[in-house]
């Protein structure tokens, strides 16, 4: 019971802090000289990714414990931060475009963190295909955790080629430094979004987690009955 | 029985299979010619700007065919319960893996050893005189980068409903930095750029980990 009304709290807090989030940025932080109302994507996109980053991060960190611990509630998390990040990922995936095709000229670019950003969806999008695809609980988790790790090492070996590879055959279109001569305006509702999407992704993860919770609930409690009825007959 | 024994022979069994069967190799070396075929088709390769792309073409004929090779590495052990065999053995786990995983790797090279004569034929590519051994090492150092996650995957995957299918869908996207530094390697080598040494660096650190963190993992793998 206590856990439902934590639950509520925060999802409370989350509705306020959402249209406190979309209210700064319509009506605080300024219009940007040059890229105009097409910048307020900025605040959607970023806050997404960074916590994107966090939800793959917890699939590595749940991924590892599980293997040490065999503990079903590590999978259970793993697989939960999994879904959602790669919701946030999506997100950021439609988001970017919108913003470059008007700022940039184009769609999409082979840059650093765009192709590390696509590179990471490939893999979570294999990583949450693998898990449809294998029928017992246990070694669902198992081999899932083996993609859940060996993925994320992965993701440093991937920025460091892109990035190289980059500089080596120049883009047409350059990325400023984030904070470069950014108004405190603009960075205060850079910060409250990220709180907003950082409750936002609390939130979601754990009704996530409350499914799975269910779901293997579900799970033992069929496979108790067709136990007790194989007995009796 | 020790690691290297186990290892040695896990991959005396692969080798004398293929050399029975020749399906791997017979298959990616096919596989590979076709997807030539195909890119001579989609773009027109004769043109000089083209000759300059010839190694991403290699490489993603490679990294196509490459796969069909790994799918067969752990879809043989489960012809008559071989793969159970091997969980009940009384061996390390990691012998297995090393043991795969050279058996992987040398079909590998082996492919691309018989694609080269072909790839240089139809898109008119020549090794630079003094740069043999950077091709000799590109070859080698990519063989061994797809060999490593390759053989760890293709175990993962033959343990689903969906086989074969998803190997590539999980091996692709994780073998992208190693199949970028294939293609610079080998780029090198055939004269497009001047410089490679980073490019040798990263696929060498990409080997060492993917390697370390496989023989790590595998035992995990390898369970019923």
């Amino acid at each position: 019971m206590r856990r439902r009304i934590a639950d509520i709290v925060a999802e409370g807090a989350l509705f306020v802090l959402m249209l406190m989030a979309i209210a700064m940025m319509f009506f605080y932080a300024p219009i940007e000289s040059e890229m105009g109302i097409v910048q307020k994507i900025f605040y959607f996109h970023v806050p997404l990714a960074w916590n994107a980053f966090l939800g793959f991060a917890i699939v590595f960190f749940a991924s590892f414990r599980y293997l040490a611990t065999r503990d079903p509630k590590w999978d259970a998390r793993a697989v939960s931060a999994a879904e959602v990040g790669v919701l946030f990922t999506t997100l950021v995936l439609i988001t970017g475009p919108i913003w470059a095709k008007p700022v940039w000229g184009i769609w999409w670019t082979w840059d650093a963190r765009l192709t590390l950003t696509f590179v990471l969806w490939l893999i979570y999008m294999g990583y949450l295909m693998l898990r449809r695809y294998v029928e017992s609980p246990e070694r669902r988790a198992v081999l899932a955790a083996v993609i859940g790790v060996t993925g994320f090492v992965d993701v440093p070996l991937v920025y460091f080629a892109i990035r190289w590879w980059r500089t080596q055959h120049p883009q047409p279109v350059i990325m400023g430094g984030e904070d470069s001569g950014l108004d405190p305006r603009m960075a205060a509702t850079l910060w409250v979004s990220t709180a907003a999407y950082l409750l936002l992704f609390t939130v979601l993860y754990r009704r996530r987690l409350a499914l799975e919770n269910l779901r293997n609930d579900l799970d033992t409690l069929r496979a108790e009955r067709e136990h007790n009825q194989g007995v009796r007959s | 029985m020790n690691m290297l024994r186990t290892a040695g022979t896990v991959l005396w069994k692969d080798l004398r299979i293929e050399l029975r069967t020749r399906d791997a190799i017979g298959a990616a070396f096919v596989f590979s010619l076709l997807t030539m075929v195909i890119f001579n088709f989609a773009l027109d390769t004769n043109t000089p700007e083209m000759r300059r792309l010839a190694a991403g073409f290699f490489w993603v004929a490679f990294a196509f065919s490459g796969t069909l090779a790994l799918n067969r590495s752990f879809a043989l052990e489960k012809e008559s319960g071989a793969g159970r065999a091997l969980i009940f053995a009384p061996v390390d786990p990691a012998g297995v893996y090393l043991g795969k995983f050279f058996a992987n790797a040398l079909f590998l090279l082996i492919t691309q050893l018989v694609v080269l004569p072909a790839f240089i034929v139809f898109f008119d590519a020549t090794v630079v005189a003094s740069r043999w051994w950077a091709l000799a090492a590109s070859f080698v150092l990519g063989s061994v980068a797809f060999a490593s996650v390759g053989t760890l995957f293709s175990a993962v995957a033959s343990n689903t409903r969906m086989r074969e299918l998803l190997l590539p869908l999980l091996v692709l996207p994780v073998t992208v930095p190693a199949l970028i530094g294939a293609v610079e390697t080998t780029a090198f080598a055939l004269g497009a750029s001047d410089s490679a040494s980073f490019w040798f660096r990263l696929l060498l650190v990409y080997d060492v980990v993917f390697v370390t963190v496989s023989l790590l993992i595998f035992e995990f793998v390898l369970e019923e």
